[in-house]
């Protein structure tokens, strides 16, 4: 296998988390805030921290819907990302914010809200109000904000994604495209590899396994390893069982370093759990192995490593209860 | 000029044009220059934006439209437009969609180019008219190209409204020459107008000169060459005050072009009738297909039929 590098948890000890190299995210042009003042990034902090703000802003954040959708505030579907933050997270910060594209699925908030820190903006479009990032018009799945694009058809944006990481290779950007297990059933997955292997498109294809699609197990739609999918078509593999937001970073920035560098794809697999239902209220997993999920929630152990976690939180939570009291008060978007 | 030629020179055109443009499809490097030839030269002179993909028309059309949304224009072609059908998700839950359901903030200025139709012997999954199964997707304009047009200037069109385009070609008409729109046949007071378009246009033209001289029907050819959205107002205007009409497409009868034009005239005509190709797959035998497909005999006698109608 072509540079697979399986790491289990607390294979890497504490002390080798170095500070992570972070391009001036130009998300923090749009605040308004002086800059000694807190992001809702968490721009300021040291990475530990700043992984965490961003885990626990999402957590919060989708919360917050589920209590939205059996309130009947929300509509049609929603699928949240609790316990899967740290990919979110641990990816998104991998990334140059100012050139790089995102191309997320259905579940899409958590990278959504990584990449652009628009909790209002998100929270406004899945309430359908016109202050929300695309008007109302896209909703939970369906959401732009400047380099950062989702949609609602497995798979499908796959070769999208090739397509924007080769328009814009000459100035260095690199695509990232995340993927589900069950996603691996798509044709249009495969045809990507293979397009991004023959033209050297500079795109990570980022599988977040959390060994189910809605309702059904991995083992009885998913054949094969999904960590060795890639390398037969030339493509560079890296591989984490862990949920370390930490971790995840520092193997995404090697895998984007490797993508810029050499123009070329890569696959970075990503073991993790859905904490949540699929959507709302369609969790039909027996309750071990809930249980086994909820046991590699990211979000516990990062409190033992962030000191002032409580105030991390409440500021997230402040922020979260205002984003929805001016959705609330936003029109509904009519056309 | 012939069809293909006008094409052609478009293809070159644009490129030398707009140097983000990449044109891509399956065998369409030189000598080859692709299945139908219309992509000839285009290589040679334009190395590194013209690129030869995998078979894998989904992919490619994918591929383009991330492309084109990130600043890069893309003309795709397909090699046989019955391919389409593995690149319908990419072209209507992608490509079409991006623009509205990102709230205007995004473009895609792509073109697909694909060519349809029957009439050349290749049997059922290579001789469709699929075009009507795209026709009617929000954010997707749908034209066919024909003689009696300027099939280049349609290219050059597209390309400029930024949008996702998809073109319909004709393999038979590839090879007749470009007539312009003043050869269509006009007659003042016409007793008949056929409306049709793509590679059914110069059937319609050939029965409408037998219609006068046979049998002194005046009868006007209306070549659509945008078939979605529907240019109904158009439509209506080149109809005039005519009471008879009769529609001719190639593809499968029903949810089609002529129950569109019937949409469009509704309470404006008072004869309407429908041409179509066979409502079971395009068998190999050529003259199997001369029999099925609408051709000038056919359409002549279904203008005579409205005719003896009042
Ligand atoms: C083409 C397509 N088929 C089916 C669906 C319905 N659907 C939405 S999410 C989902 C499961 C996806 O599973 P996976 O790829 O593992 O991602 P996860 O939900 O676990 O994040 C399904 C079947 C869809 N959105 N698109
Ligand atoms: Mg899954």
């Amino acid at each position: 296998m072509n540079e697979l590098a399986i790491r289990k948890d607390g294979d890497i000890p504490a002390s080798s988390f170095g500070e992570l190299k972070l391009v001036p995210p130009s998300a923090l042009q749009n605040l308004t805030l002086p800059q000694a003042e807190r992001t809702l990034l968490g721009f300021e902090l040291p990475t530990v921290a700043r992984l965490y703000q961003q885990m626990i802003l999402i957590r919060l954040v989708e919360e917050r819907l589920l209590e939205l959708f059996s309130q009947g505030l929300l509509f049609g579907t929603t699928h949240t990302s609790i316990g899967q933050e740290a990919n979110a997270v641990g990816v998104i910060n991998a990334l140059d914010r100012d050139r790089d594209i995102v191309w997320s699925n259905h579940r899409c908030h958590g990278h959504f809200i990584a990449y652009s820190g628009e909790v209002e903006g998100l929270i406004a479009e899945i309430m359908g109000r016109v202050t929300g990032i695309c008007g109302g018009r896209g909703g939970s799945q369906h959401l732009c904000f400047r380099n950062f694009h989702s949609n609602g058809i497995q798979g499908g944006i796959a070769p999208v994604a090739v397509g924007c990481a080769l328009a814009r290779k000459d100035e260095g950007a690199v695509a990232v495209v995340f993927l589900g297990d069950g996603t691996m059933g798509e044709g249009a997955v495969y045809e990507s590899l293979n397009l991004a292997s023959v033209f050297g498109a500079p795109v990570l294809f980022v599988v977040e396994d959390n060994e189910i699609a809605q309702t059904t197990p991995k083992n009885l739609t998913v054949s094969g390893s999904i960590i060795a999918r890639a390398e037969p078509f030339g493509i560079r593999t890296f591989a984490y069982d862990g949920n370390d937001p930490v971790e995840i970073c520092e193997l995404a920035q090697e895998a984007v370093g490797y993508v810029r560098a050499e123009g070329r794809p890569c696959w970075l697999y990503l073991r993790t759990e859905r904490i949540g239902p699929h959507s709302k209220g369609d969790d039909t997993r027996p309750a071990l192995r809930l249980e086994q999920a909820r046991a590699r929630d990211p979000i516990p152990p990062m409190r033992q490593r962030v000191a002032d976690f409580e105030e991390i939180d409440a500021f997230c939570r402040s922020t979260v209860d205002r984003a929805v009291e001016s959705a609330a008060a936003a029109a509904m978007a009519r056309g | 000029m012939r069809v293909v030629e006008s094409i052609n020179r478009a293809l070159h055109d644009l490129m030398e044009a707009d140097l983000q443009l990449v044109v891509m499809g399956e065998d369409v490097l030189d000598p080859y220059g692709g299945a139908f030839k219309v992509t000839k030269g285009l290589s040679t002179a334009y190395q590194d934006r013209v690129w030869t993909t995998p078979i894998s028309e989904g992919g490619i059309v994918g591929m383009a439209t991330g492309m084109a949304l990130k600043g890069r224009p893309v003309i795709v072609e397909l090699m046989f437009g019955d391919f389409i059908a593995l690149a319908a998700d990419q072209i209507i839950n992608h490509a079409a969609k991006f623009r509205w359901m990102y709230n205007d903030q995004v473009e895609v200025p792509i073109i697909i180019r694909a060519p349809m139709g029957g009439r050349r012997g290749y049997g059922p999954t290579h001789s469709q008219s699929l075009e009507k199964h795209f026709c009617g997707v929000p954010g997707l304009t749908v034209s066919a190209t024909h003689e009696y047009a300027d099939p280049g200037a349609l290219l050059h069109r597209a390309l400029a409204s930024r949008s996702p385009h998809l073109i319909i070609e004709n393999k038979v008409m590839y090879s007749r020459p470009v007539f312009g729109a003043a050869a269509l046949p006009r007659p003042p007071d016409a007793d008949i107008v056929i409306l049709t378009y793509g590679g059914c246009v110069e059937h319609a033209v050939a029965a409408a000169k037998k219609l006068v001289e046979e049998e002194e029907i005046a009868t006007t050819v209306v070549a659509v060459e945008q078939l979605s959205p529907f240019p109904c107002e158009d439509v209506l205007s080149q109809v005039g005050r005519c009471s008879r009409v009769v529609a001719v497409e190639e593809g499968s009868p029903g949810w089609g072009f002529a129950s569109e034009c019937a949409r469009a005239l509704i309470g404006r005509v008072r004869h309407f009738s429908a041409l179509a190709g066979p409502d079971h797959p395009i068998p190999s035998s050529r003259e199997w297909e001369d029999d099925l497909l609408p051709g000038v005999d056919a359409i002549q006698a279904a203008c005579i039929d409205l005719f003896k109608k009042g």
